[in-house]
């Protein structure tokens, strides 16, 4: 069947399934950017979500009410993340094979209390989900209204914590102590920075956030949880914060790029893109980092601490 | 205990025996896996069942019969592999993360020349389809290897990457050239010629094992009987000593991660030709390669200790499935068992502190100055 590319139906598909894709990649990637702009990797942003995805569709589940069920998914995030800030900036461990750890963790974690709770393997029966939220006027707009006047509220609160964490990042005291302690740990200290409080509070943020992007899968996007559901997002939101240079707009503009990759492979029947292999569309985001790190598509590098745990000086 | 007779000499030139830091290495890894299994014990007294049974039922799915033991070995043998790769790559200060798709790799390239080829004895065809997916798994190491070596790139993340590179590409492959003509995503069988022999009769266990075997033993002497190991750990501990020890870091990492990288492949391999006989279209990861990195952990990143930790970690998944089957234990406790022993060994400086501040208390410990992480 031929498409017909004036169809407008088919790009309000294709903003609507972009955006779809890119918030849960948003919230995790800011939480990577806080972590990491302090010094502290976390590739535990998979685990994390998945563990926030669960509880907070356990929590929705027994109260019935969705609102609390996202709240639960921010505090286990933290909760979660909290683990890792200990093990990597108390104990000084390797914050790659933590972050390994908490990602068997909850894969782990999950599918048992799956069965523990419902006696069900796969997926957790529905559970209340978050209601949309309409754009009062711009609702109204043809064309613009369908595409962007009606999403589920994360897609928004993810917009809305770009323009915040940039703010914080960039115009605030607290923003430049996090680069300081990411960038020159001793530097901060020496004119009294607390290096390990930053790091923690960043750390725990990031949980929070990633554990929002949870929420967003299991009571936004689906009113369920499903084994493994993250799928591999949280490590596309490292590769987004990378791509996006470690900066909220640059991580927003990357996170948008590859939900609309992701976009093009769902619709690649409808848009008549068979040429193109999906498989090609759906490592597009992988390749793409690659070529930035190596420096061919705008060189991006990385905060200068960050990974090294930081001892105190005495 | 294997480590006995490990005697290296340590880039400063000291001569190590088995000391009580060595003891203390041994020992962490000990606690690790005791406190994970006490709490797994707890986690099913939780869902109101008895420890003893589940446990029970583990071993007999394990070891119950020679079918069990055969079974338990099939899943230990990719373990080794994966877990000797990513020991490898540690030991030159590197984290092969990307242990999950040198292992794809590894497994269609092999299952590739499995197929293709036709006409040629076993004592060649098997070979060359064992090494091609070693092969496979070297090159698919040595990019990030390269980009680390010669512009700074860290490993970690391109070798993130590209376990999903290597997932959407394996399933590009098999879904288009390398597809079998049918309804079903997967390549065609590998040729008779190409399979591993079957080693114990009236069971799937394959030669693979042997290899693995094999490649403990080459993995051991490579680092610790030639130059090049030595050189490979001595990058490892302090690339700038190294460099100005004349010691060519770039080249000996790139080295060092397509030698990991080959083992990772291998691992493919030896599940390609040896119990799969074709490529499988992946829905997913399948985990030999991250249970890699939770093996050489537990392992110490030593080849002896990489073997025992895959034992124990190819039991404990084997066993499982008996106890989710028997006991009605839902088997991702193993999981949660395992992701425990890794933040254990990971967080090794919590035991270790408590070991020391009894050690200073019994004995007149000399301080050789702290050996700590680096602060800066």
């Amino acid at each position: 069947m031929e498409t017909n590319l004036a169809d407008v139906t088919i790009y309000i598909a294709l903003v609507v399934s972009t955006l779809r894709m890119a918030t849960p990649l948003i919230l995790a990637g800011l939480g990577g950017v806080f972590s990491e702009r302090s010094g502290v990797v976390n590739i535990a942003l998979e685990g994390i979500m998945l563990i926030a995805a669960f509880m907070g569709m356990l929590i929705s589940h027994f109260t019935r009410a969705p609102w609390l069920g996202v709240l639960a998914a921010v505090a286990s995030g933290a909760a979660i993340a909290a683990l890792h800030a200990v093990v990597c900036i108390k104990y000084k461990s390797n914050q790659v094979v933590s972050g390994t750890a908490i990602n068997l963790f909850s894969v782990g974690f999950t599918g048992f209390m799956l069965r523990k709770v419902f006696e069900h393997a796969g997926q957790s029966p529905p559970v209340p989900k978050v209601a949309d939220w309409t754009i009062p006027l711009i609702e109204k707009i043809p064309v613009i209204g369908a595409m962007i006047g009606k999403h589920t509220p994360f897609v928004y609160l993810s917009l809305i914590a770009v323009i915040i964490s940039n703010f914080v990042l960039f115009k605030t005291k607290l923003g430049l102590r996090i680069r300081a302690v990411g960038e020159h740990p001793k530097a901060a200290e020496t004119v009294g920075v607390d290096v390990f409080a930053i790091r923690y509070l960043c750390v725990l943020l990031s949980g929070a956030l990633a554990g929002l992007a949870g929420a967003s899968l299991s009571l936004g996007f689906l009113s369920q949880f499903r084994e493994n559901m993250t799928g591999g997002r949280g490590f596309i939101a490292l590769a987004a914060m990378i791509f996006g240079k470690w900066t909220p707009y640059g991580t927003l503009r990357a996170c948008l790029l590859f939900g609309f990759a992701d976009a093009l492979q769902i619709l690649s029947q409808t848009l008549g893109l068979t040429f193109i292999p999906t498989d090609f569309l759906l490592m597009a985001p992988y390749i793409l980092t690659m070529a930035a790190l190596a420096g061919i598509i705008g060189r991006s590098v990385p905060p200068a601490a960050s990974g090294i745990p930081y001892e105190r000086q005495k | 205990m294997a480590n006995t007779d490990n005697k290296f000499k340590n880039p400063s030139g000291h001569t190590l025996s088995l000391s009580r830091e060595q003891a203390v290495e041994l020992f962490i890894p000990v606690v690790a896996v005791l406190i994970a299994l006490v709490l797994g014990a707890l986690l099913i007294l939780f869902i109101g069942k008895s420890p003893l049974t589940a446990y029970g039922a583990l071993l007999k799915g394990s070891f119950g019969s020679k079918r069990d033991i055969a079974e338990t070995l099939i899943n230990v043998t990719p373990l080794i592999f994966t877990g000797l790769s990513v020991a490898f790559s540690f030991k030159c200060g590197l984290f092969n993360i990307g242990a999950e798709g040198q292992f794809i790799m590894g497994q269609i390239v092999a299952a590739w020349i499995g197929f293709s080829l036709t006409g040629l004895p076993t004592v060649i065809h098997m070979p060359l389809a064992f090494l091609a997916g070693a092969l496979a798994g070297a090159l698919w190491a040595a990019l990030p290897g390269y980009l680390k070596a010669k512009l700074g790139v860290h490993e970690v993340i391109n070798t993130i990457m590209m376990n999903y590179i290597a997932l959407y590409f394996s399933h590009y492959l098999v879904m288009g050239a390398l597809k079998e003509p049918g309804p079903i995503p997967q390549t065609p069988p590998v040729v008779e010629a190409a399979r591993l022999w079957r080693i114990l009769p009236g069971t799937r266990l394959h030669f693979g094992l042997i290899l693995a075997l094999g490649a403990v033993w080459l993995v051991y002497y490579l680092l610790f009987k030639t130059t090049l190991g030595y050189e490979i750990r001595a990058v490892g501990i302090n690339p700038h000593a190294a460099r100005y020890g004349g010691i060519n870091v770039s080249r000996d990492i790139i080295i060092a991660m397509s030698i990991s990288g080959a083992l990772s492949g291998a691992a493919g391999a030896v599940q390609a030709l040896g119990v799969q006989f074709r490529f499988l279209d992946l829905f997913g990861f399948v985990g030999y390669g991250f249970d890699g990195i939770a093996v050489a952990l537990l392992g110490r990143n030593h080849p002896f200790g990489v073997l025992i930790a895959a034992t124990l970690f190819g039991t404990l998944a084997r066993g499982a499935i008996t106890m989710q089957s028997i006991a009605k234990i839902p088997k991702q406790i193993i999981g949660i068992i395992q992701a425990t022993i890794v933040i254990i060994v990971a967080a090794d400086e919590v035991l270790r502190r408590i070991l020391k501040s009894k050690s200073v208390a019994t004995q007149d410990v000399v301080e050789a100055g702290e050996v700590g992480s680096d602060g800066d």
